[in-house]
C-alpha cells in the first residue's frame, strides 16, 4: 500500500507546465524514439577511423577515452583555422532570433534546443569557454560553460537532431549556415568514436563494395537485371545497361537506395528506360560502374576527410574507364558534394572532357570545370531540345506535386529544371505554397544520415512542417504523388506520408519520364513501371 | 438550452482560453511561437492544433458524431503522439476546456439548469477524452508498424539480394504474403 | 528578475558613475578627456584588426553559398543572378543587398496572404528596427565627424542638414524647443534601440536565447543616444570647448578646455567604453558579415574550381583493392576486370 503514490504525488507527476528555467540549466534527457543507436565498432574500424568502441548513447558512461575533453580541444582548435565558416559563425551571432523558427525539428518537436540559433549556442558557449578572453574571464556571465559530460552529451543528442538542410542559413543576416556547424560538431564527435550506426555502416559499406548497403558487384548487377526483366514485360523492350564498361561515353552514378529500396528502384528503371532510349535513337553509350556505385555520400555526414575518401571513387573510375564526363542521377546531399565540394577535394578532373550534349550540342557551361552533369539539367535539355518522344498523358492518373530537395536546392540552385521537366512529361501539377517550396522548402526530416528506423519519432515530427504543405494540396488540388529528386526522399517520405498524408505517393523525377518516355518499338503499354493499369487501361 | 446559448456566446474567449493553456503544455518560448505565427505552413502545429479545437468545441454543442469528432481530433493527437509526452500529457488537453468554462461562465453556475447541463456537457467532454486516448493509441501502433516496415523492407531486401527468397508460387500461401514489400511505395498497413 | 540584463544594466550604471565623480568630484578631466579616448580607440583599431586578421587566417577551404535563387545552368533558364551570383560581380551585388537593405533578414518578412489578408507579422519589425537603428547610427556618426574637422566638409553639413529637416520649433518665452534643429537620427537611434531592448524581453524565444552580452550593448547605446541628447536640447554644453577638445584630440595636441559640461564626459566615455568593447563582442559582425563564406563567394563551383590551401591525400579504395575482393565473382556475372 505504502508504494502507491499520494494523490497529490499523482498530480505533480502530471503537472503539464514545463520548467522555465535558463538553456544551460536544463538538462538534457535523452529520449527514445529521437536518436540513432550507436555505430557497430566493426563499421568504424573498417574504415579506420578514430577510436571505435562499444557504447550506448543511453548509458551513463559513453566509455570514452582519458583525455577527450583534450582531443575535442585540440580538434576544436585545428578546425578553426581550416575552416573561417566555423571561426566566423562561432564569433559574429548576434541571437536576433530571426532564424529561431525556421528549422522543422524545431517547429514539429518544440524542442527550443532545436531552434537553430539555441543548436549553435551549444557549441558555441563551449568555444565561448576554450577560446575566447571575455569567456575565460566572465565565464557564464559572457555565455561560456565548460565542456563536462552532460555538456557532451548535450552536443551529441542535438547535432544528430540537424538534418544540414540550410533552410536557417538563408534566414540570417550574416550567411550563418547550421549546416556547416553541425559538420564540425559530428567531426568533432567522430574524433572520439561517437559515430551513429546509420552513418557509420553505410560509410564502411560503401568504401569496401562501392555502395552504402554492401552489395557486391555481382549482386549489383543481378538487381539491375531484375528490373530489366520487369521493364520487358510492361514494355516489352529488352534493355542491354552496360556495367563498368571502357571508353564509354558517359558513366553514370547514382545513389544506391535507387537500385535496391522502393520506390526508388522504380526511379532507377526510368534511368534504364532512358539510357535505352538515346542509346537506340541517338547512338549515346553510358555505362554504369559497380565500383562507384554510389553517389551519396555518408561520409559527409562524418568529416571532411571521410567525404573526400568516399567521393574520390567517381573520378577514379571515370578515368579508369576513359569516359568523356559524368552523369548524375537524382540524389540530395550526393550533389551538394558534387557541385561544392568534389572538385575541390579530388579534381581537378583534366582527364575529362568539358561536357557537352552529344544529342544536343549543348555546352553544360555551369559544369565545365567539375565535368558531371545533373540528370534533370540533361533530360530537361534533351525535352527544349525536342528529342524525347513522350506521352505525358501515360501519367494522367497522377496529380504531382514537387519537393524541392534541401541539397539541389539552398547548395545548388536547382528548381526549375525539374519543374520543367515534370511539367512535360505529365499534365497534372501543383506547387505547394510559396514558403515551403524553393529555397525555402522544408526538408523531410530524415537528411544528413538520420533515416534510421529506431528515431521514427524525429523523423515523423521533423517532417512534419513538410507533410502540412503536401497535406495542403492533397486536399485542395487532390495531389496523389510527391515528386523529389533525392533517394533519402525516396526512402523516408513514403513512410511520413504515410503517418501525416495517407493516399499521397512518392516518385523520382525519372521514373515520370520513364512512364511518358515512347520507346522505339515498344509494345502497347497497359501499365506503368508500378505495374499499376495506365489511365484508360484499367480493364486491360 | 441556457448552456449551449451561453457557450456559443463566449465561443471565442473560450476557445482562447483553452488554446492558451493547451499550448502552455510547451516551454514557454515554443508557446509563444505557437500563439504569434500565423502562418499555417510555418506553424503547423500551432494551427492545426487551433483550428482542431475550434471545430471540436462546435460539435460538442451540436453533437457528438463519432466520425466528425475523430477528424477534428486525429490531426491534434498525430502531432503530440510524436511530441514529447507521456500519455496523459498528450490526451489530458480535451479536460482543460471544463476548467476554461468554470472560469469563463463563473457567474452563471447560480442557475440550476445551467449546472445539470454543464454536468452533462462535462460528460462529454470526458468522452472526448476517451477518443483521444484511443486516437493515441492506433498513432502510437502506426508508428510501431511504420519502423517496422521499415526494417522488414530493408530485411527482405538483403535476403533476396543474398538469393534467400524463393519466388512464392501462384497460389496464396498464408503468412508469406507478409514478406512482400509493397509495390506502390505507400505502405498500406 | 531578468538577471542577464540587470548585470547589464548594472555595469552601465557603474560606468555612468565612474564618469560623473571621476569628472565632477575628482576632477578627473585629463584621464576622461584624454587618456581614456585615446586607449579606447587604440584598443579599438588594434582589436579590430587582430579579429579580422584572425578570421583572415582561417583558411576557406571549400566554396560554399547558401544558394537562394536558381542556378544559371542551361541558356534558357533564367538564373537569379543575385540571390544565387555565378561571377564576382554579382557576389557584389550580393553582398551590397546584404550589408545594405539587410537582404536576409528581409527574406523573413516575405510572407504570404492569409485567408485574404495579410498575416500579422511580428518579423518586419525586426527588419525595420534593424534598418532604422543601422542607418541612425551611421548618420549620427557621419554628424559627429564636424567635431574632428576643421573646416566642416560640405558633405558632412549636407548631412546635418538632411537630418534636421524636420523642425519642430515651438519659441515662447519660456519653452524653446526646436533650436536648434531636431535631429531624427538621435530620436531614431533612441527608438530602435528601445524596440530592440522591448523584443528581448517582451517575445520570449528571444529572451530565451539572450546573452548578457546582448543587453549591455544596447544599454551602452542608449546611455550614448539619451546623453547625447541630453546635451543638445536640455543640459546644454559649450560646443565650441567640446570642439576645442575632439580636435585637439585628432590632431595629437590634446588640451582639456574649461566649462564643458560633464554630460560630455559621460557621453564621451561612454563612447569609449563602446569602441573598446566593439572588437570582443559580437559587435564584429559589422565585419564578419563581409567575411561570410556562405555570401561572399559565387555559386559556380561547378564551373570554376576552388582551390583549397590545406587539401591533404587521404587514404582511398581503389578500384584494384576491389577487383582484387570480388574478382572471381565479378567474372562469374560477367563483369569485365583488370587482370583476369
Amino acid at each position: 500500500m505504502s508504494d502507491f503514490p499520494k494523490p497529490d504525488q499523482l498530480l505533480s507527476d502530471i503537472d503539464r507546465k514545463p520548467p522555465q528555467m535558463d538553456w544551460m540549466d536544463t538538462p538534457v534527457t535523452i529520449r527514445k524514439g529521437m536518436y540513432c543507436y550507436a555505430a557497430n565498432p566493426k563499421s568504424v574500424e573498417y574504415t579506420h577511423l578514430p577510436f571505435p568502441h562499444q557504447w550506448n548513447p543511453l548509458d551513463e558512461d559513453w566509455k570514452l577515452p582519458e583525455n577527450w575533453q583534450e582531443i575535442l580541444h585540440e580538434g576544436f582548435k585545428v578546425r578553426l583555422e581550416r575552416f573561417r565558416s566555423f571561426k566566423l559563425f562561432m564569433d559574429i551571432c548576434v541571437r536576433c532570433g530571426a532564424c529561431a523558427d525556421k528549422c522543422h525539428f524545431f517547429i514539429g518537436t518544440g524542442d527550443p534546443k532545436n531552434m537553430p540559433v539555441l543548436r549553435a549556442e551549444l557549441l558555441r558557449s563551449v568555444y565561448r569557454n576554450d577560446f575566447t578572453a571575455a569567456g575565460k574571464i566572465l565565464g557564464r556571465l559572457a555565455g561560456a560553460r565548460p565542456l563536462t559530460m552532460e555538456v557532451l552529451k548535450e552536443l551529441w543528442y542535438y547535432f544528430f537532431q540537424c538534418t544540414e538542410c540550410r533552410r536557417c542559413s538563408i534566414f540570417c543576416p550574416y550567411g550563418i549556415d547550421t549546416a556547416e556547424i553541425t559538420m564540425m560538431a559530428r567531426e568533432l564527435f567522430n574524433l572520439i568514436g561517437l559515430n551513429i550506426d546509420w552513418i557509420a555502416t553505410p560509410v564502411a559499406n560503401c568504401y569496401r563494395t562501392g555502395n552504402h548497403l554492401g552489395i557486391q558487384p555481382h549482386a549489383f548487377k543481378d538487381m539491375l537485371e531484375f528490373f530489366m526483366d520487369d521493364l520487358e514485360e510492361i514494355t516489352g523492350v529488352r534493355v542491354e545497361p552496360n556495367f563498368n564498361k571502357k571508353g564509354a561515353d558517359i558513366l553514370f552514378i547514382t545513389p544506391s537506395g535507387d537500385v535496391f529500396a522502393d520506390p526508388g528502384t522504380y526511379t532507377c528503371m526510368g534511368y534504364l528506360l532512358l539510357f535505352h532510349y538515346l542509346k537506340e535513337e541517338y547512338g549515346l553509350d553510358v555505362t554504369w560502374s559497380t565500383y562507384a556505385s554510389e553517389g551519396g555520400n555518408f561520409g559527409s555526414f562524418t568529416s571532411h576527410e571521410m567525404m573526400k575518401r568516399l567521393n574520390s571513387k567517381m573520378y577514379a573510375e571515370a578515368k579508369r574507364l576513359g569516359v568523356k564526363w559524368i552523369l548524375g542521377g537524382e540524389c540530395g546531399h550526393m550533389w551538394r558534394v558534387i557541385n561544392q565540394y568534389m572538385d575541390t577535394m579530388n579534381g581537378p578532373a583534366d582527364f575529362l572532357e568539358e561536357p557537352v550534349s552529344p544529342i544536343t550540342g549543348t555546352k553544360f557551361e555551369n559544369a565545365k570545370s567539375t565535368k558531371m552533369v545533373h540528370l534533370s539539367e540533361f533530360t530537361a535539355d534533351l525535352i527544349k531540345h525536342g528529342k524525347l518522344n513522350l506521352d505525358p498523358s501515360r501519367n494522367d492518373n497522377l496529380i504531382l506535386t514537387y519537393h524541392d530537395s534541401c541539397n539541389p536546392a539552398r547548395g545548388m540552385g536547382m528548381f526549375d529544371e525539374p519543374r520543367y521537366v515534370i511539367q512535360n512529361v505529365a499534365n497534372n501539377f501543383y506547387d505547394m505554397p510559396p514558403n515551403t517550396i524553393r529555397e525555402q522548402t522544408f526538408c523531410c526530416g530524415s537528411g544528413s544520415g538520420l533515416n534510421a528506423g529506431e528515431n521514427m519519432e524525429l523523423r515523423l515530427t521533423g517532417g512534419l512542417p513538410r507533410a502540412n504543405a503536401v497535406k495542403y494540396v492533397h486536399e485542395k488540388y487532390g495531389v496523389n504523388m510527391l515528386a523529389t529528386i533525392c533517394a533519402i526522399d525516396r526512402a523516408a517520405l513514403p513512410t511520413l506520408m504515410d503517418y501525416w498524408v495517407p493516399g499521397v505517393g512518392v516518385t523520382g523525377v525519372t521514373e515520370m519520364v520513364a512512364n511518358a518516355l515512347i520507346l522505339p518499338g515498344e509494345g502497347e503499354r497497359t501499365t506503368n513501371l508500378r505495374g499499376e493499369p495506365l489511365p484508360g487501361m484499367e480493364d486491360e | 438550452m441556457k448552456l449551449d446559448k451561453l457557450l456559443s456566446q463566449h465561443k471565442n474567449v473560450l476557445i482562447k482560453r483553452w488554446f492558451d493553456e493547451v499550448v502552455r503544455t510547451y516551454p514557454v518560448d515554443t508557446a509563444s511561437f505557437l500563439k504569434q505565427q500565423k502562418d499555417p505552413f510555418a506553424n503547423p502545429v500551432g494551427n492545426t492544433t487551433l483550428k482542431g479545437l475550434e471545430a471540436l468545441f462546435d460539435v460538442l454543442i451540436t453533437g457528438m458524431d463519432r466520425e466528425a469528432v475523430n477528424s477534428f481530433l486525429d490531426p491534434i493527437i498525430r502531432i503530440r503522439a510524436l511530441q514529447d509526452f507521456t500519455p496523459s500529457h498528450a490526451t489530458s488537453f480535451i479536460l482543460f476546456l471544463k476548467q476554461a468554462i468554470r472560469e469563463t461562465l463563473v457567474k452563471e453556475f447560480h442557475d440550476p439548469d445551467v449546472i445539470t447541463a454543464f454536468m452533462n456537457f462535462e460528460s462529454r467532454i470526458d468522452d472526448l477524452c476517451l477518443m483521444a486516448f484511443d486516437i493515441y493509441v492506433k498513432c502510437r501502433e502506426k508508428i510501431y508498424q511504420l519502423q517496422a516496415n521499415e526494417m522488414r523492407n530493408t530485411t527482405f531486401s538483403a535476403f533476396q539480394r543474398a538469393g534467400l527468397v524463393k519466388d512464392v508460387p501462384d497460389e496464396d500461401v498464408p503468412g508469406l504474403r507478409l514478406l512482400t514489400p509493397p509495390k506502390n511505395g505507400i505502405c498500406n498497413v | 528578475m531578468n538577471v542577464k540584463y540587470m548585470y547589464s544594466l548594472l555595469a552601465v550604471i557603474a560606468l555612468f558613475l565612474l564618469a560623473y565623480l571621476g569628472v565632477e568630484a575628482a576632477g578627473l578631466e585629463l584621464l576622461f578627456g584624454i587618456i581614456i579616448p585615446y586607449v579606447a580607440v587604440a584598443a579599438f583599431v588594434a582589436g579590430v584588426v587582430y579579429r579580422v586578421m584572425g578570421w583572415a587566417r582561417s583558411a576557406v577551404p571549400f566554396r560554399i553559398p547558401s544558394t537562394c535563387g536558381q542556378q544559371k545552368s542551361l541558356p534558357w533558364i533564367k538564373p537569379n543572378k543575385f540571390d544565387n551570383p555565378f561571377t564576382p560581380g554579382a557576389v557584389v551585388v550580393r553582398m551590397i543587398l546584404e550589408v545594405c537593405c539587410f537582404r536576409s533578414l528581409f527574406r523573413n518578412t516575405r510572407n504570404f496572404i492569409q485567408e485574404g489578408k495579410i498575416a500579422y507579422q511580428l518579423e518586419i519589425w525586426l527588419w525595420v528596427a534593424a534598418l532604422a537603428f543601422h542607418y541612425a547610427f551611421l548618420t549620427v556618426i557621419v554628424r559627429h565627424m564636424r567635431l574632428f574637422t576643421e573646416p566642416v566638409p560640405a558633405l558632412i553639413k549636407l548631412v546635418e542638414t538632411v537630418d534636421s529637416f524636420f523642425r519642430f520649433e515651438i519659441l515662447t518665452d519660456t519653452i524653446r524647443v526646436g533650436v536648434p534643429g531636431l535631429y531624427m537620427s538621435g530620436l531614431v537611434l533612441l527608438a530602435a534601440v528601445a524596440f530592440l531592448f522591448i523584443r528581448r524581453i517582451v517575445i520570449p524565444h528571444v529572451k530565451y536565447i539572450s546573452l548578457p552580452a546582448d543587453f549591455f550593448p544596447l544599454f551602452l547605446i542608449f546611455g550614448i543616444a539619451f546623453t547625447g541628447i541630453l546635451m543638445r536640447y536640455f543640459s546644454k554644453v559649450n560646443i565650441r570647448a567640446a570642439k576645442e577638445l575632439t580636435l585637439g584630440l585628432v590632431s595629437f595636441h590634446p588640451t582639456i578646455p574649461q566649462g564643458i559640461g560633464v554630460v560630455f564626459y559621460v557621453h564621451l566615455f561612454f563612447v569609449c567604453i563602446l569602441l573598446a568593447y566593439f572588437p570582443f563582442s559580437k559587435l564584429m559582425h559589422m565585419g564578419g558579415v563581409f567575411l561570410s563564406p556562405t555570401r561572399n563567394l559565387p555559386g559556380n563551383s561547378r564551373a570554376v574550381r576552388h582551390v583549397n590551401p590545406w587539401n591533404y591525400p587521404v587514404e582511398v579504395h581503389t578500384y584494384e583493392e576491389y577487383e582484387e575482393e570480388f574478382r572471381e565473382k565479378m567474372i562469374e556475372a560477367g563483369l569485365p576486370v583488370e587482370k583476369e
